[in-house]
């Protein structure tokens, strides 16, 4: 059924020592037990590749990049697992949908040619947008979020309000598309390529169309997907694309962005699609440092050693998901910090569902703020 | 009277009906044992109870082709499971946001409580709901939903 050679030729397969750094190192593996990178991949050399694509554990990775890091041999099983999961796809096979399936369902429908979104509610009138222009905010799914995660207390949008503010502080007034799609990275995740393609095509016409010449994510993962993915898929985008991080570094470093004081320690959650995918962990840091009053406490684990939030793509949050994110809320807790600041909207929700458990003790109970809401405060 | 409109446009709407099985799909079944006539234009899903019914289903009910959903269970202080159609209420609330945000019109999701007696009721809500969801003409999701 599948064609391993190709897949394996893409991601060094052949290269495993079977040393199982890999398996050692993966959040899965370290609660979920029966979880192991190495095992996947000495089960698909051996001859049993056919039997993994109807496996459950196919779905299990967070591809989050843990293992990648650590591989001495250059395996990339993130990108083995993405393969696999096309292969496993195709066959009818997915992953166990989160929340009754309601992200998986909203990408597809986002995939309709004549959806007419009615997305820009939010955007009220203290905050200035502009018609046309060359800077465009591509939001995400921040307002689905913010609609779904409201009873978590997630309000998802703030984090879009905070950006329109931090640009407004620097002059800036963004262009927002009204009809933008899901970027479709947990499509791109799963496997699903053909409705990925369809985002894809969709976004980058509608940001052409609006004459952008640079498109600025608070997302991780719409950036990602925008700088790694689409041009593989839709060619060359034809307009920069930059994390608000990085933009907001470079204009800290020349004092661009005034602050008031804020007395607070913090601790830094480096999302993996930022960190480990694309290599940005001091943009992040540089501007947090340049908050007047605010300490950076690092958690023992941070930039490419950090551990992921837990589940990826809306599937399989299970047990093992709930224990890696207590385990990262217990290691921000003890390093002092009042505030656990997070880069990506997903990881921020994933912490407060874990904290909204009755039972969640004391040691897990932090306060989380997103990179973007917390500069927006400290914005004079 | 239904029925004459939808000749009319000639298009007929397609519905998916979620109903409880306490109360509502009795109440379906009802009005099949008193024969009475209403519009065949929608599909039954029998859930244990309204409160099963997710933003998810109803979501992918539209992913899939739906032209307008009805969500159905037992009357407030009659639900089998007690508070099950208060959790509906609020999953309902939450789903209609999403629809709005997704630009659907909102006349295309109907939340309704039929108890097991009311078979007439039931003819009558769906005669209605097909009714409006024929004004309001195929979803705009459909096309490309078997791509
Ligand atoms: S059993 Fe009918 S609504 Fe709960």
């Amino acid at each position: 059924m599948g064609d391993l050679t190709e897949i394996a030729k893409k991601t060094n397969l052949f290269n495993c020592l079977e040393c199982g750094k890999c398996t050692s190192v993966c959040p899965i593996s370290r609660f979920g037990g029966q979880y192991s990178p190495r095992l996947m991949i000495t089960r698909s050399i051996q001859g049993h590749y056919d039997e993994l694509l109807v496996d459950r554990q196919i779905w299990t990775c967070l591809t989050c990049g843990m293992c990648n890091v650590h591989c001495p041999s250059d395996v990339h099983y993130t990108e083995f697992t993405r393969l696999a999961r096309i292969e496993s796809n195709r066959s009818g096979q997915e992953g166990l949908c989160s929340h009754g399936g309601v992200f998986q369902s909203l990408t597809k429908i986002m995939t309709s040619s004549n959806l007419k979104q009615n997305r820009m509610d939010w955007a009220s009138s203290d905050l200035k947008i502009s018609k046309g222009g060359e800077f465009l905010y591509f939001v995400g799914c921040l307002p689905y979020f913010d609609v779904f995660f409201s009873d978590i207390g997630v309000e998802s949008l703030e984090i879009a309000k905070s950006v329109i503010k931090i640009l407004n502080h620097l002059g800036i007034e963004p262009v927002l598309l009204p009809n933008e799609r899901c970027c479709g990275h947990d499509l791109f995740w799963t496997g699903d390529m053909i409705n990925f393609q369809r985002l894809a095509e969709h976004n980058v016409a509608e940001i052409k169309k609006s004459g952008a010449k640079t498109v600025l994510f608070s997302c991780p993962e719409c950036y990602r997907t925008f700088k790694l993915d689409y041009p593989q898929y839709v060619g060359e985008l034809g307009f920069d694309v930059i994390h608000l991080s990085e933009f907001l570094a470079g204009k800290v470093a020349n004092n661009a962005l005034k602050f008031h004081a804020l007395k607070k320690g913090v601790t830094y959650q480096d999302p993996c699609r930022l960190g480990r995918h694309l290599g940005i962990y001091d943009p992040p840091r540089q501007l947090l440092t340049q908050i007047p009053g605010l300490t950076l406490l690092e958690m023992p684990k941070s930039r490419e050693m950090a551990i992921c939030c837990g589940t990826s793509c809306w599937t399989n949050c299970d047990l093992t998901s709930k224990q890696i994110q207590l385990g990262r809320l217990r290691s921000a807790k003890q390093t002092g910090a009042d505030l656990l600041v997070t880069g990506c909207p997903k990881c921020y929700i994933h912490f407060k569902c874990a904290q909204s458990d009755q039972n969640a003790a004391d040691e897990v109970k932090i306060e989380i703020e997103d990179l973007a809401t917390l500069t927006a405060e400290a914005l004079i | 009277m239904a029925q004459k409109k939808i000749k009319k446009n000639g298009f007929h709407p397609k519905i998916v009906a979620f109903a409880c099985n306490w109360c509502s799909y009795a109440g379906a079944d009802n009005a099949g044992v008193n024969r009475i006539q209403y519009s065949p234009h929608f599909r039954v899903i029998r859930t244990m109870c309204s409160g099963r019914v997710k933003p998810g289903f109803i979501l992918k009910a539209f992913q899939l082709g739906a032209d307008g959903v009805l969500v159905s269970g037992c009357h407030f202080g009659d639900c089998h499971y007690i508070f099950g159609n208060e959790r509906a209420v609020e999953l309902f609330e939450k789903t209609k946001k999403m629809i709005r945000l997704l630009g659907l019109e909102e006349k295309r999701l109907r939340l309704e409580w039929i108890s097991a007696a009311e078979g007439t009721r039931w003819g009558q809500i769906i005669d209605e709901f097909v009714d409006e969801v024929t004004q309001l003409g195929p979803s705009p999701l459909v096309s490309e939903k078997t791509k």
